[in-house]
């Protein structure tokens, strides 16, 4: 696996990151390619608050004897586990939707305070096609409340900015020790059919 | 009944189960369990929390996992455990055989003034916790009940456990660990002989 050192800070674009740095990966779906990414990087232990978009990088995990999974009752949960796997010589990822992010607020100072990897993969609703109105006002306010409580904010657009996004977030979190969510967008998740 | 006043000294019950400690990893909640384990003496494998009220259990999870081979013990109040209590939930689905969390409970929030708190008004978290499914759960009012929860941190277990100790309603003077959270969580890293960045 080769590694990103990103010089710049604030929201990385989807553009930004496949700028010379996207391998393609034909055969297989971006969850599939997300896994590979997330093993390389040595995560072992995952927490979710279940998401349709996560679904099948849930089921992947579930599935791999060498990753602990914790299904959580509330997102912030997901800091505090991650904050425990770290002190312990774990790396992690915390898997949730944009309206889990508020959940987090005030436990997100955990993970600055004590300066701990976070890794987050937020999957974005109330923007794309949005159906259900009740998503949006916290879709609105996911990128804010991250960057307002201090963490990096990364987002993905499309499925080829997606890995290596995710790539680089994860470099940033277990090398350089920072806080980083990276927002899946609802684009390229594809809007949720009723 | 979970409204009777204990006569337990808190700061004694935590220095008993911590007076051999061995091995042990401890997770502290924030207020009083956190001065409470520095009372009993600063050690490297103490990770203390100033913040993120109902975190403690949690943290100590993701510890516990991390170390299969350590038995890591969480030391928090009713109120912090109160803040969290989903997480039990959470735990009790991992089951980890290494985790043990005590609840020092005097039936109040004493770091705010010494409101009446849920378990003082008859909330029993031993029982939330066997209903989640932890395979270990008991509530102590006196020291003979605080000497076999010491002695069960160093016994071999089938699934994370919980208990309660139900103590005195006080405020002892603070003890005060370090509040430089990144310091605390390196020390604890380099007892487990990781390194920093």
């Amino acid at each position: 696996m080769h590694t990103i050192v990103e010089a710049f800070g604030g929201i990385v674009t989807g553009e930004d990151a496949a700028k010379g740095l996207h391998r393609a990966l034909p055969n297989e779906d971006w969850p599939a390619q997300l896994y590979r990414v997330l093993k390389a990087a040595q995560v072992r232990q995952v927490s979710y608050v279940p998401d349709a978009g996560h679904s099948e990088l849930i089921r992947l995990f579930a599935a791999d004897p060498g990753v602990v999974s914790n299904v959580l009752t509330t997102e912030e949960e997901g800091i505090a586990i991650a904050t425990g796997a770290w002190l312990g010589g774990s790396r992690s990822v915390l898997l949730l939707q944009s309206s889990g992010v508020g959940n987090c607020v005030n436990m997100l100072s955990l993970v600055t305070m004590t300066r701990t990897p976070l890794l987050m993969l937020v999957t974005m609703r109330g923007e794309w096609a949005e159906f259900n109105p009740w998503q949006v006002p916290m879709g609105l306010a996911t990128a804010p409340v991250l960057a307002a409580m201090g963490i990096r904010v990364m987002r993905a657009d499309m499925p080829r900015d997606l890995i290596e996004t995710v790539e680089s977030a994860a470099t940033l979190a277990f090398e350089a020790e920072q806080q980083v969510a990276v927002l899946l967008s609802q684009r390229l998740l594809g809007a949720k059919k009723w | 009944m979970a409204t009777r006043q204990s006569v337990l000294d808190r700061r004694e019950v935590v220095a008993r189960l911590l007076a051999k400690r061995d091995n042990l990893l401890v997770v502290t909640g924030l207020g009083s369990p956190t001065y409470d384990v520095h009372a009993a003496g600063d050690h490297d494998g103490n990770y203390y929390l100033w913040g993120a009220m109902g975190a403690a259990a949690l943290i100590g999870l993701g510890l516990a996992q991390a170390q299969p081979d350590r038995t890591v013990v969480v030391i928090t109040g009713d109120g912090e455990q109160l803040m969290g209590l989903g997480g039990l939930a959470t735990i009790a689905v991992s089951n980890p055989q290494n985790l043990v969390v005590v609840v020092i409970d005097n039936n109040h929030f004493g770091e705010t003034g010494m409101q009446v708190s849920h378990t003082g008004h008859g909330l029993d978290l031993a029982a939330v916790a066997q209903s989640c499914g932890f395979k270990e759960t008991r509530a102590v009012r006196d020291m003979k009940g605080v000497d076999e929860i010491a002695r069960s941190l160093h016994a071999p277990a089938s699934g994370a456990r919980f208990f309660v100790v139900k103590v005195k309603a006080e405020n002892p003077p603070r003890s005060l660990p370090a509040r430089d959270a990144v310091h605390v969580k390196n020390r604890f890293r380099a007892h487990l002989g990781l390194g920093t960045m």
